[in-house]
């Protein structure tokens, strides 16, 4: 039997080292559009303002895409270290986009930026542009592509297990790349990875017309992102309405607790604004409730249920029950692949695999469970409630107050008056951190509403660790931690340290504190 | 288009091609990081050997990501099994590396020399330690790593961290540590100078002359170790498991394949005449050329260890008959196919625009040219 404890500490592992991979992902997703928009302003007006504006913020984004690279490292390699069972199970599928990735994706963002960097002197206007845009791209396919392996663990299409390699395989890679779920998670990630560049520059900004230097400087990119978070900021809500109705057909557990729907209600569903969620008693407290609009996001129609926590229990108690007779058959496969009857069991019960193996949690022989197992397994099959009630929940708001904040500063951009408006421009700055939790809030929704599986409906997390004890988990556990802080605090203190000096760091002679000097001496 | 059993030998190779891309490409820049400290002594050294690399350190090291991505598409058992297996190991290289693309990035951002002197030898660790440690991983694979599967082909691990680090694994890590530091050297003869210049050359003729010694010494004690015979398999055709089939452990069994095939001795010599040349041209500053021999040669050393254990890719000492083999540790036949498709049309791809970003930024790096460039360069 697996020990309960080390799968926690492999997942508390996956989670902090994924989870502060994010932070430094969604800024180099949009920071490097916007040094693009910034660099065709300069080669279309030739105004050096513009090409300044690349420099410099080109300065933060290669402060943060350091760590972002360091942090990458990790997750290439996490899958075999620690989820090697997984690896297994599911690398002929989940392996072929991560090396594309490399292969498509990295090696052009990675080759470029250098580029993007140190050779302004050597490339024409025209050719160090192409380089920027070439980067921009590189970074958002390797989106588009750990999204599809990300996808295809939220919804298994163009695979099929085989008894005889014991894994998963491959049998349509078109279904594989054009999966509709990664779709959906590709456009939403990566519009949010521009919300939050564009708070970034947009705050920084402010703060420098806030304390008066380099106003021409800061006038101009919080223009550009006032716009480019704009459209942004509206997407991200679009696009995620998107994924709530993509949810009500793949993953009806997730969209059940997320939107706290403990008894199925007849269509279309309310909307619960707000309320308290009790595991204990299965219902929500002082709940705020619309009526109507759940089912119309999520079903988009008005006369579709959607299942309540309730009924989707009734359902995986008869998907465990039957995937333990598949279970049992395999086992009997392996030892004499002849046994027909085994087969013939196996082919009648494999749609409902995955959900017997639930039951290994708990037992090995899963025909022997007894009905306190089953009730567990049943109840570990529905994800934690409050976590992805609030999560969703903080993330939506957040997303809201963006589209507010944006519709403001776009307004006053438009008639040019955001510098006479210090709260606008105090707001901005304040605004700096919000996109960082809105999209960790995002992660955690997608992945612990995934939960109980590492691939839905195929592989149990608790099955796919590595055979490491919890100790030796937690060694390295520790290891990233130290590592990670250290990192952290040496790359908040330099990022700090630049953005307040500005593009004075740029060295051309002309900005705040070098004219200061020069008035001084 | 092709059959499964000719794919999975084209992959067995894909593998080795990627292992020496990584080597050669994020190879030069680890020899200068393990270098720094030694080569370059004032801070505008120091610069101007990390902005030699600058530029492209970064598209480098995709190779090793790439290398990761591609085992887990291709072989999946090697890439669940030695990565949960060397785990230690494993964690060992990533949090070196780590020093690495933050250490170029961050070092000179700040004056104080204690925070540039920090880097230096952080930079010096996440290029020195992943280096020493392939060695040891690849010692420790021609030796056999203790594994074995269950029924449900989970797999687990018997040995320990420590024992990996033994008499013959060590000096494997030393050897792959010289290569690499060779390498860098080389590269750093093409891009330097004047006393830099002079170091370096200094260094690629201590290392490239430890490295030809090392070879012949592991030679020597690969002959004469423990490898591993196939003695039956499933026929070719059926499914390959690798709980399927007998193995033998036996003295000189990785000599084997060259009694068999003898024009193998081909990729032993590359990697002596590589390493011979390489000495040659650098001690006449024939920078680009000693660059090239250095290559060749770690390309001779990696196939050497692959056509020595073919088929195996990694044996176990726990269990003989569960060793992997580049016959039944891969991907399906459909997943094997799409990635060839991929990896032939990328591959050329990513050779060309790297080879144009490193002819672009190419010429000697000065200390007066990082002087002129203080706030542009690293």
């Amino acid at each position: 039997m697996i020990d309960p404890a080390a799968v926690d500490l492999a997942r508390l592992q996956f989670a902090v080292t994924a989870l502060y991979h994010f932070l430094f992902v969604p800024l180099t997703l949009g920071m490097t559009f916007m040094l693009a928009i910034m660099e065709t302003v300069y080669v279309k007006t030739g105004n050096p303002i513009y090409r300044d504006m690349t420099k410099f913020w080109g300065k933060l984004f290669g402060i943060n895409f350091a760590l972002g690279v360091t942090t990458g490292l990790t997750l290439e390699f996490q899958f075999g270290t620690n989820w090697s069972y997984y690896s297994h199970y599911v690398g002929d599928i989940f392996g072929a986009p991560l090396a594309i990735e490399g292969l498509l994706a990295f090696f052009l963002e990675s080759t470029f930026v250098g580029l993007f960097f140190f050779g302004w002197d050597r490339l024409s206007k025209m050719g160090h542009l192409t380089v920027t845009y070439l980067v921009a791209i590189g970074s958002n396919l390797s989106a588009v592509l750990i999204l599809i392996a990300n996808g295809w663990m939220q919804n298994p299409v163009g695979a099929a297990f085989n008894p005889l390699t014991m894994r998963m395989e491959l049998s349509s890679f078109s279904e594989l790349v054009f999966n509709p779920a990664a779709q959906t998670e590709f456009l939403h990630t990566v519009s949010s990875g521009y919300v939050t560049s564009a708070i970034f520059v947009l705050g920084i900004s402010s703060w420098y017309l806030l304390k008066g230097r380099d106003m021409a400087f800061a006038r101009r990119s919080f223009r550009i992102a006032a716009a480019f978070g704009l459209i942004s900021a509206l997407s991200v809500v679009v696009l995620g309405d998107e994924s709530g109705f993509a949810l009500a057909e793949r993953q009806q557990t997730k969209l059940a607790a997320m939107e706290g729907i403990w008894q199925t209600e007849a269509a279309p569903a309310g909307l619960v604004l707000f309320g308290i969620p009790d595991e204990a008693a299965r219902s929500n407290h002082a709940e705020v409730k619309i009526p109507y609009v759940l089912g119309l996001i999520a079903t988009r129609s008005t006369d579709k249920v959607l299942p309540g926590i309730d009924q989707l229990e009734v359902t995986i108690k008869r998907r465990i029950e039957s995937g333990a007779l598949a279970v049992s058959a395999l086992g009997r496969m392996r030892k004499d692949k002849n046994d027909a009857e085994a087969v013939s069991q196996f082919a009648a019960h494999q749609a409902d695999l995955g959900y017997g193996l639930l039951l290994k949690k708990y037992t090995d022989d899963v025909l022997q469970a007894t009905p306190e197992m089953l009730a567990n397994a049943v109840d570990d099959a529905i994800p934690p409630v409050a976590p992805l009630f609030w999560s969703f929940r903080l993330m939506m708001l957040l997303g809201f107050a963006f589209i507010a904040l944006f519709v403001v500063a776009f307004w006053a951009s438009l008639k040019n008056n955001f510098e006479r408006k210090p709260w606008l421009l105090r707001c901005a700055l304040w605004f700096i951190p919000l996109p960082w939790l809105a999209t960790q809030l995002g992660w955690i929704v997608a992945e612990v509403g995934r939960q109980p599986w590492t691939v839905y409906g195929v592989l149990p997390t608790h099955l796919s660790v590595s055979s490491l004890s919890a100790s030796e988990v937690l060694l390295s556990l520790a290891g990233f931690f130290v590592f990670y802080t250290l990192l952290l605090i040496a790359e908040l203190y330099l990022m700090f340290k630049y953005a307040r000096l500005g593009p004075s760091s740029l060295g051309t002679g002309g900005y705040h504190f070098e004219t200061v000097r020069t008035k001084n001496n | 288009m092709f059959d499964y059993e000719t794919l999975k030998l084209i992959w067995w190779l894909l593998v080795g091609v990627l292992l020496v891309g990584f080597a050669v490409m994020d190879g030069h820049d680890m020899g200068m990081g393990a270098l720094l400290p030694f080569v370059a002594k004032t801070d505008s050294e120091r610069r101007a050997l990390i902005n030699s690399v600058a530029p492209h350190w970064d598209g480098n090291q995709v190779w090793f990501i790439t290398a990761g991505g591609a085992i887990f598409a291709a072989w999946p058992l090697v890439y669940a099994t030695a990565f949960s297996g060397l785990y230690f190991a494993l964690m060992a290289v990533l949090w070196a590396m780590f020093l690495r693309p933050v250490g170029f990035d961050f070092r000179s951002k700040v004056a104080d020399p204690r925070w540039r002197s920090a880097w230096d030898w952080g930079i010096f660790v996440g290029s020195a330690v992943p280096a020493l440690l392939f060695g040891v991983a690849f010692g420790n694979v021609l030796q056999g790593v203790p594994f074995h599967y269950e029924g449900d082909m989970r797999s687990v691990y018997s040995g320990t961290f420590w024992a990996l680090l033994n008499p013959f694994a060590l000096l494997a890590g030393v050897l792959s540590l010289s290569m690499i530091v060779f390498h860098g050297a080389n590269y750093l003869i093409v891009r330097t100078e004047g006393v830099l210049q002079t170091r370096a050359r200094r260094a690629a003729l201590i290392f490239g002359a430890l490295m030809l010694l090392l070879l012949a010494l592991c030679g020597v004690l690969v002959a004469g170790m423990h490898g591993y015979t196939l003695l039956s398999a499933p026929e070719a055709g059926a499914v390959q498991s690798p709980l399927d089939k007998v193995v033998a452990m036996q003295t000189g069994a990785w000599l084997g394949n060259f009694h068999k095939l003898p024009l193998l001795w081909i990729f032993p010599a590359l990697g002596f005449l590589g390493a011979l040349l390489g000495i040659v041209f650098a001690a006449k500053l024939k920078g680009v050329l000693a660059f090239v021999a250095s290559s060749v040669a770690m390309l001779g050393v990696i196939f050497t260890t692959g056509v020595a254990m073919f088929p195996f890719v990694l044996p176990s000492s726990a269990m003989p008959n569960h060793s992997l083999t580049l016959w039944d540790c891969v991907s399906s036949a459909r997943t094997l196919e799409v990635m060839l498709w991929v990896a032939l049309v990328m591959t050329p791809i990513v050779v060309a625009y790297t080879g144009w970003a490193y002819r672009l930024m190419r010429g000697k790096i000065t200390t007066a040219h990082i002087e002129a460039n203080d706030h542009s360069v690293y």
